[in-house]
């Protein structure tokens, strides 16, 4: 079964998101059969040859002046093409902020079922399985899908990379046919970029803040463990709606659903909102001075104790460690 | 202008889920039901715009069974001005078959604006928005935090990874709402008695061939009960030994 991978570029750069779809589409080329070619959409080669060792055995590079940044209507116009030059049964793309808003795109235009946001894939007797969460991860729904191809994005940090295994891949161009004339959106910029640091749904370390750090000039205590872990600040709704964070950094149901590595929660008291948006974490530490406080019942870890003795007292600690 | 904003109900982020008999979906009993959070970013955006212009009109479009029209009363409550409701007594239909009558409704009303919330917090596929906007051959812009028109331009910044993107598109245009983009009001009582008599139109809705089969709904598997380390300072030392050696995370 032919599978299309969508390789989202940023900056000239292949974000890492990109590698964990190609990692899962080799895996499932392993039970369905390959090949396996990947789809690129950028104003300029972002290096895409060095791809094959993640597991491309050929890249397709759509380029047009003005794929730099994001254009739904182009990028997608260029992905169904790819779906044609390859192919593809299956086509998986990063449910990050841009692959959930393209994968909807090409869904359309193909008119075939999308399933988004998945944590596990499967070839479940020939046909794929997708695996998601849903209501926030309250649920975990499975779902097939009755015509080809099937469109899946895919969750950071829930599927492995694959790394330099294999052998560079054959780079080539893609021919697609897209109206730039057409009224679009057109990015114009960033703003607020927290240079360099990564995102709370890419990050393998968060460490999130509660009602219990009580206000926003406490939150320091939570950046410099943070900072000493390498890891993204967090933050729970309350504290976001008492406006101490911004939106940006919110865990739960109406904000991030997030499945890092290690996920300290210090102060967090655990609603379910934000049970629901941080249970698939992989190790969860929890710091609370209330002993009955439902963080715990989910914790791997826990310490009673009040935040501002005990999270100075192991950033310090982890600064040791790392020297 | 005339503006739509699609609005979903969805049950209460409050809801202890549980999985009905077949299976395969959410077990409705002793679920109350809510407008979609981000539908209320979505609908407070239209309200502003049209309060900015001076003029124009609301549309609130909502596709499902009878029950979906205590939720379309409280968008009305808000203040949008008329409702659309695509009847359907399918359960739970997937994003792309809502896409296309939600397309269809819109097609017929030919709005300035369409409005979504980024995704509902049920199913949470953020799929119907860039949808509608491929159907309808619109520009999009999803996860909008700021927005602004100028002209027939909105700008828009939209919440992505390590920072804001500021968006410009023309108009027509189908937009997204996140959380930030603005603070959506409380119905007044005004409100709410003025809802009861504005008009709800009912359509058949065309969902077409569903798109996705969904195969089980089930509950995630539960975490291992954990343990507390310790209490106070005293606990850190054990803590980050537990840390580095048994779960090897840092």
């Amino acid at each position: 079964m032919s599978i299309l991978v969508f390789l989202e570029q940023r900056d000239g750069q292949v974000r890492s998101v990109s590698r964990e779809a190609l990692g899962e589409a080799t895996r499932l080329a392993a039970s369905l059969g390959g090949p396996v070619t990947g789809v690129c959409c950028a104003a300029s080669d972002p290096g895409l040859a060095a791809l094959g060792d993640a597991g491309a055995e050929k890249i397709l590079l759509a380029k047009h002046d003005t794929f730099a940044t994001y254009d739904g209507a182009g990028y997608a116009a260029a992905v169904a093409a790819a779906v044609k030059a390859s192919g593809a049964k299956a086509v998986l793309f990063p449910a990050s902020s841009l692959g959930k808003d393209l994968a909807a795109r090409v869904a359309a235009k193909l008119g075939v079922g999308l399933a988004s946001d998945c944590t596990a894939l499967s070839a479940d007797g020939g046909r794929l399985v997708a695996t998601r969460p849903v209501f926030a991860s309250k649920a975990v729904q499975k779902v097939a899908f009755p015509a080809s191809p099937a469109l899946a994005s895919l969750r950071p940090k829930a599927f492995a990379a694959v790394e330099g295994a294999g052998k560079p891949g054959a780079v080539e161009p893609l021919a697609f046919e897209w109206d730039a004339s057409a009224p679009r959106a057109k990015v114009t910029g960033m703003a607020g970029a927290k240079g360099g640091k990564v995102d709370l749904t890419e990050a393998e370390i968060i460490v999130s803040g509660g009602r219990g750090v009580k206000g926003p000039e406490h939150f320091t205590l939570v950046e410099q463990l943070a900072d000493a872990l390498g890891g993204a600040v967090g933050a729970s709704r309350a504290v976001v709606d008492a406006g101490w964070r911004p939106h940006g950094e919110q865990v739960g149901q109406t904000g991030k659903t997030v499945s890092p590595k290690l996920y300290v929660a210090i102060g967090i008291s655990g609603a379910i909102q934000h049970l629901a948006g941080m249970t698939s974490s992989r190790c969860i530490v929890a710091i609370n001075k209330d002993p009955d406080a439902p963080i715990f019942k989910v914790a791997d870890y826990g310490v009673v104790g009040d935040l501002f003795e005990v999270v100075p007292a192991l950033t310090e600690e982890v600064r040791k460690l790392h020297g | 202008m005339l503006q739509v904003v699609c609005v979903k109900q969805v049950p209460d982020t409050e809801t202890r889920v549980k999985i009905a008999g077949d299976g395969r979906t959410l077990d409705p009993a002793g679920v109350t039901w809510i407008i979609n959070p981000y539908d209320e970013f979505a609908i407070e955006a239209a309200l502003q715009l049209k309060e900015k212009l001076g003029a124009g009109e609301v549309v609130v479009l909502s596709l499902g069974g009878a029950g979906v029209q205590t939720t379309i009363r409280s968008a009305l409550a808000m203040g949008a001005d008329r409702a659309i409701h695509l009847k359907t007594d399918t359960v739970a239909p997937d994003p792309l078959s809502v896409a296309r009558a939600l397309a269809a409704a819109i097609r017929d009303l030919d709005p300035g604006l369409v409005w979504l919330g980024k995704q509902a917090v049920d199913d949470d596929a953020a799929q119907v928005g860039p949808m509608l906007a491929e159907m309808l051959g619109r520009p999009c812009a999803t996860m909008a935090v700021s927005f602004e028109l100028d002209g027939q331009t909105a700008k828009v910044a939209r919440e992505v990874e390590g920072g804001q993107e500021l968006v410009e598109l023309p108009l027509p245009a189908v937009i997204t709402a996140d959380k930030g983009l603005n603070q959506p009001r409380f119905a007044s009582l005004k409100g709410i008695m003025a809802a009861k008599k504005k008009p709800i139109e009912e359509r058949p809705a065309d969902l077409g061939t569903p798109a996705l089969e969904v195969v089980s709904l089930e509950l995630p598997a539960s975490r291992a009960a954990g343990r507390i380390v310790g209490e106070g300072v005293a606990a850190v030392p054990e803590l980050v030994r537990v840390l580095r050696e048994e779960a090897k995370v840092i």
